[in-house]
């Protein structure tokens, strides 16, 4: 497949979409649908195309094992750093409405409701991301390693 | 309809097929109709979960999981009349389950009177976030989300301790390899 000049072309104008979309999904996902699942499967997919048509060393020269197997629990203690951080604020464990100021006004709540749903969001992206990557990452060098066996 | 009856004939034929990569194939189409019934459904986000996970990610996967093993499905070891007796069962209970449930879309079950209407009305005032689901996943059911990351975070871990065994030499043959996805 390495040689294979169309599929190599078309994937390298694909990904700069499939990753603006992921974005896209992400950021866009309070107002229309999406959110930090379905945005890190797109990334990790993009990541994964490349890897299928350019080889997986080429993949991990852009996205190396060790930040991706990093991502993995990243993601998760930024999630509970955030139900920490509420509970440092005074309020109940993932409890946004305090994370800038406590006991919050209306505006101050909505606007740690923004914060904390953006973050913890984010959070999912870094972990489904990460988690999507090693796994494909975990299977393909076992292939190549049974195959060399 | 016409999708639930397509759905039930790519079930067949997943059944049926010997050949492990038409059965890959299929099962990617069977998650693309389930994303579109998702859409009929007007459940947008399983929707998209449905068609990047089911029919994207797990295709993937298994075509990397068959390139560890044949193409062709051994046949089978033993008598398939007792998982037939159970697969049957199991499906007629659940059916005979599903005759009680409320038909769908009506505004006064369960389902649309306690806290998923209030959900709907509150939303705007505490968190301003236009998609209700958003604000359900994210913040009114943080916990639960959490879990769920968890859930993922565990599958990753699992899959590491499971797969990468031997990682010294993993990580130095990782110079000279190349192209390992190229045959997945």
């Amino acid at each position: 497949m390495r040689l294979d000049t169309i599929l190599r072309v078309c994937t390298k104008l694909f990904l700069p979409f499939i990753w603006v979309f992921a974005l896209y999904v992400q950021l866009h996902g309070d107002f229309g649908p999406g959110g930090g699942f379905q945005a890190g499967v797109i990334a990790a997919a993009g990541v994964i195309l490349y890897a299928i048509v350019f080889g997986k060393s080429a993949a991990t020269r852009i996205v190396p094992k060790w930040l991706v197997e990093a991502m993995v629990p990243l993601g998760v203690l930024l999630y509970a750093g955030v139900g920490v951080y509420s509970m440092l604020m005074g309020g109940n464990y993932l409890d946004y409405d305090v994370l800038f100021h406590s006991p919050p006004t209306h505006y101050e709540a909505v606007h740690g409701q923004h914060w904390g749903v953006f973050l913890v969001e984010i959070g999912v992206l870094i972990t489904v991301t990460g988690t999507m990557i090693t796994i494909f990452y975990a299977f393909a060098g076992r292939g190549r390693r049974e195959d060399r066996n | 309809m016409v999708l639930l009856t397509l759905m039930a004939l790519i079930t067949l034929a997943i059944v049926r097929v010997r050949n492990l990569f038409a059965v890959v194939a299929l099962t990617g189409a069977f998650s693309f109709l389930m994303a579109s019934v998702m859409m009929v459904l007007d459940a947008v986000d399983v929707a998209m979960t449905e068609a990047s996970v089911g029919a994207g990610i797990s295709t993937v996967l298994m075509l990397g999981a068959l390139y560890l093993t044949k193409s062709r499905e051994a046949p089978p070891r033993f008598s398939q009349v007792i998982p037939v007796v159970v697969a049957v069962g199991v499906g007629a209970v659940l059916v005979y389950g599903s005759l009680e449930l409320p038909g769908f879309g009506l505004a006064d079950t369960p389902v649309n009177t306690h806290v998923g209407e209030a959900y709907i009305q509150r939303v705007m005032y505490d968190a301003d976030i236009p998609n209700v689901v958003t604000a359900v996943l994210a913040s009114y059911r943080g916990y639960d989300t959490l879990g769920e990351t968890a859930v993922i975070f565990t599958a990753g871990i699992g899959v590491l301790l499971l797969l990468s065994r031997g990682r010294g030499e993993d990580s130095q043959a990782d110079g000279g390899e190349e192209g390992g996805g190229d045959a997945s």
